[in-house]
C-alpha cells in the first residue's frame, strides 16, 4: 500500500509532503500514547495519532515513519507541519475517528506488524 | 538506507548539549541531531541508528518532563556511543518500580501531551546494549546508556 492509498482510503488531507505519496507503507500503529509507537519498531510504517503536537512528529521522526495520520478532524498548526515538511514525512488530517481509520486501513490489508 | 559511499569519518567524537525544559515542543531535538549525525556523518546501519535515537529521545524527554532539563554528554567511538544524561531533578525515590513497564509517576498534563505510559524506561533498555541509572532524591538522576555501532 502506498501512502496515496492511504490518503484516499481515508478521505484525508495532505497537510504536506505530497511529493512523497508514492512511498511504500509496510505496516501501522495507531497510538495516541508515543511511548507505546517507540516500543515497537516497525518498518516504512505509519502512524494514526490524534495527538497534535510536535513530538507526533518527533517520535515518527526517530522511528523513521513515512507518514503521520492526524484522526478526528485534527488540524495541526503550521509549526508542527513545518517539523514534518523538515523530515519528509507526509503529514494528513482525516475527519474519521481512531477506531474507524485504523478498522479501514486493516480491511485494506495494513497489520500492525510489531516486532518485539 | 545508506549512500554508497562509506564516511571517511570513525574517530572519536565528543558532544555536549544543554537541555532546556521551558519549550515541551523542543524536546528530542538533540535525539534528532545526533540521529542525523550517526546517519549521514558516520554511515552506522539504519536500524542502530534508530536504537540510538530511541532510546535518547525516552530519556531527554524525561529529563525535560521531570527534571527540568539537564545536560547530555556523548562519546562516539567506531565501536560504540555512550550518552550520559545528568539532571539536577528531582530524583527517583524507587527505581526498579521506575523500572517496570506501565509505571509512571506522570500527571494528567504530560500524559496528554503524549508521555507518561511508563514505557520510559523500558523502552530505554530495550533499545540500549547498555544502561545504568543512578539517582538520589533531591538531588538529580544521571542516566548512562550504550549502544554498539
Amino acid at each position: 500500500m502506498t501512502v496515496s492509498d492511504i490518503k484516499d482510503l481515508l478521505e484525508a488531507e495532505v497537510l504536506c509532503g505530497e511529493e512523497f505519496l508514492s512511498n511504500h507503507v509496510h505496516t501501522a500503529c495507531g497510538s495516541d500514547m508515543m511511548s507505546d509507537v517507540l516500543a515497537y519498531v516497525k518498518d516504512q510504517s505509519v502512524l494514526l495519532t490524534g495527538l497534535c503536537n510536535p513530538q507526533a512528529i518527533r517520535t515518527a521522526e526517530m522511528m523513521d515513519i513515512v507518514c503521520v495520520v492526524f484522526v478526528r478532524g485534527k488540524q495541526p498548526d503550521e509549526a508542527i507541519v513545518e517539523l514534518a515538511r523538515e523530515r519528509h514525512i507526509t503529514l494528513l488530517s482525516t475527519e474519521l475517528r481512531m477506531f474507524a481509520a485504523c478498522g479501514i486501513l486493516y480491511e485494506a490489508g495494513l497489520r500492525g506488524g510489531a516486532k518485539s | 538506507m545508506s549512500s554508497g559511499e562509506k564516511p571517511a569519518y570513525t574517530g572519536t567524537m565528543k558532544l555536549h548539549y544543554d537541555v532546556n525544559a521551558s519549550d515541551f515542543s523542543k524536546a528530542g531535538v538533540v535525539s534528532g541531531e545526533v540521529k542525523k549525525l550517526l546517519k549521514v556523518k558516520r554511515g552506522v546501519p539504519a536500524e542502530v541508528v534508530r536504537n540510538v535515537a530511541i532510546a535518547m529521545y525516552e530519556a531527554e524527554i524525561n529529563m525535560v518532563i521531570h527534571a527540568n532539563g539537564g545536560h547530555i554528554d556523548i562519546e562516539i567511538t567506531e565501536k560504540e556511543i555512550t550518552i550520559i544524561f545528568a539532571d539536577k531533578g528531582p530524583g527517583i525515590p524507587d527505581i526498579a518500580k521506575a523500572q517496570q513497564a506501565g509505571f509512571s509517576t506522570a500527571c494528567e498534563n504530560i500524559r496528554s501531551l503524549g508521555f507518561g505510559a511508563g514505557m520510559g524506561i523500558p523502552n530505554m533498555k530495550k533499545y540500549a546494549d547498555f544502561l545504568d541509572i543512578k539517582s538520589e532524591v533531591g538531588v538529580g538522576t544521571t542516566v548512562t546508556m550504550k549502544i554498539f555501532l
